[in-house]
């Protein structure tokens, strides 16, 4: 199954990239990226590290922009919006980052406000409501509100983020690695709730990941992209696109080596490395 | 070079020592200068930007607030004490010399006006440089790594709006006022020394320091601590933003963002002095105050 499929059966497609390249400097991380995401998809980015997942996810939400190519959300072109309407379509986005990225020195309770302050012209008393509600949503207590997020652990950071990312109801989710650093446990616990918001609300989620539990379980679709500075000639960066089910029936090594974290052409691309380094 | 070592070794080391030095020595300092053209311009891109954003739309009371307790209340005692220590230190090292010449009362003329014109504006900025510019850099530096900042965008707020323009006009609006407390601080620190523990007749004191500095000395570095805002909270803000990654970024940019600003200072401090002295005969040909006339 392809993107293309998935597209048919669900709707039409909220997010599409054509044609995406992207460079820092001299650096190649993003090669001719085409990806076409149906609202209410829930598609998973797989790969292993410096691929340029996060840097596509970033793409996505137009906080990195584009060196060649479009990326299109819900039919308008991010590159060719102006401030104004840029603003309009991010109140749409919901972005939890890697480590959470909650604002140091608000409150748990003022970080999760944060866009309904920013954005709308609530009254205190609603906005504090609707903070408990997604508290409440990620299964945090109301007590929390008052603290600090260097008072709270990695796991409950990561659902502030989520509460935070949820409470303007958007439209799309972008998830940079939720289950990264967390025990085994409170992995499950990221992953039922990523599982419970789509239940929840009608929503369209990417979820950048090396966990391929989360990858099986929450995701509707898997994409996986290979590091462009590995890539053979005229090959596309996109290994694999299809259903979580499919991932052990690829032809491809490179995926199937990832999937059951086998080291395999790695070990021998380290060994061949070193053997040439002591050759001289 | 390995193309050329494979085809003609000899030839190509040969060329290597004639040419290789003076190849990487233009290359490097071609690299600098293309790096400072492009630092440059992308601070002054930047300072567009927070001008345009301040131009459109005031930052919310609630940001506002923090930021001038931070710069303004808290900055108070250090800037109001190293003024008071500036102004006996000149009083220290001037009172010898003018001694000899036996012009000791006209100290306050030279305490005075030392401090409105030049050393209360530029040791308020450098305090402010070093206490809330370096802080400045490693908080958005940290806001940076962390992620901070892209969540904002990513949230529909504007960075340069929500965590510059406030910063910035922190500065520019409180600037002139800690100028002003250096300075009146250091006159008072300058009096005590000279007339109560030097013993120079007071009335003197006073006399020549009303006959040679006037209110274009005050407005002079006022007019220079609002420049000096400017320079440390644009340089403080775009090192912070452009932070590298890590706890060494960080640092790197704190450093950056003083040193920087030092240099702008003393920089601005010089180019500001020659024009406010021209802007000055240009009104007072005389030059009364200037020259006790």
């Amino acid at each position: 199954m392809n993107g293309q499929a998935n597209q048919t059966e669900t709707g039409q497609p909220l997010v599409e990239v054509r044609d995406l390249d992207v460079r820092f400097g001299r650096q190649e991380v993003l090669r001719n990226i085409q990806l076409t995401i149906p609202r209410g998809q829930t598609l998973a980015v797989i790969g292993e590290s410096g691929c340029g997942k996060t840097v596509l996810l970033k793409t996505l939400a137009s906080l990195v922009q584009p060196t060649r190519g479009e990326v299109y959300f819900d039919g308008h072109r991010l590159a060719t919006l102006n401030e104004r309407q840029l603003t309009q379509q991010r109140i749409r986005f919901g972005f939890v980052f890697q480590n959470a990225a909650l604002f140091d020195s608000m409150t748990i309770g003022q970080n999760v406000a944060f866009p309904l302050r920013q954005h709308t012209t609530h009254r205190d008393a609603e906005i504090q409501e609707l903070v408990l509600m997604r508290l409440a949503e990620v299964g945090l207590p109301d007590s929390i509100v008052s603290k600090k997020p260097a008072q709270l652990s990695g796991g409950m950071r990561k659902r502030v983020g989520l509460a935070r990312a949820l409470i303007m109801n958007p439209d799309l989710i972008l998830y940079d690695e939720p289950t990264t650093g967390l025990d085994p446990i409170m992995s499950d616990v990221i992953n039922e709730l990523m599982i419970r918001t789509r239940r929840n609300h009608p929503v369209t989620s990417v979820i950048v990941t090396h966990d391929m539990l989360t990858a099986r379980k929450v995701a509707d679709r898997v994409v996986m992209l290979h590091p462009v500075a590995r890539l053979v000639h005229g090959e596309s960066q996109i290994l694999f696109d299809g259903p979580p089910s499919s991932l052990d029936r690829c032809d491809d090594m490179r995926v199937l080596q990832f999937v059951r974290g086998e080291a395999g052409e790695r070990l021998m691309e380290m060994r061949k490395a070193a053997e040439s380094r002591a050759a001289g | 070079m390995s193309l050329d070592a494979s085809y003609q070794p000899d030839s190509a080391s040969s060329s290597r020592t004639a040419v290789g030095p003076l190849q990487e020595w233009v290359s490097d300092w071609g690299g600098v200068a293309i790096d400072t053209v492009l630092a440059v311009g992308d601070l002054a891109v930047f300072a567009w930007r927070t001008l345009a954003w301040l131009g459109s739309r005031l930052p919310k009371r609630e940001t506002l607030l923090p930021v001038l307790y931070q710069v303004g209340v808290l900055s108070l005692p250090v800037v109001a004490l190293t003024g008071m220590f500036i102004g006996m230190v000149l009083a220290v090292q001037t009172f010898f010399q003018f001694q000899q010449l036996q012009m000791e009362t006209r100290l306050g003329a030279v305490i005075n006006m030392s401090l409105a014109r030049e050393l209360g504006p530029v040791l308020a900025a450098t305090m402010l440089a070093g206490r809330v510019g370096s802080a400045m850099a490693a908080e958005l530096g940290t806001m940076r790594v962390t992620e901070q900042i892209d969540a904002l965008s990513s949230m529909g707020a504007n960075p340069i709006q929500y965590l510059v323009v406030p910063r910035f006009l922190a500065f520019v609006l409180l600037i002139p006022m800690l100028t002003v407390m250096a300075v009146f601080m250091g006159v008072v620190g300058g009096y005590f020394y000279s007339v109560i523990i030097l013993g120079i007749d007071k009335h003197h004191y006073l006399y020549n320091t009303q006959q040679f500095v006037d209110s274009f000395d005050l407005f002079s570095g006022m007019a220079k601590s609002v420049f000096f805002g400017v320079a440390i909270s644009l340089v403080s803000c775009y090192q912070g933003f452009h932070c590298d990654a890590g706890a060494e970024g960080v640092g790197k940019a704190a450093t950056a963002a003083f040193v920087q600003s030092f240099v702008l200072i003393l920089l601005l401090d010089l180019l500001l002095g020659i024009s406010l002295d021209r802007f000055y005969f240009l009104l007072w040909p005389e030059g009364s105050s200037v020259f006790g006339g």
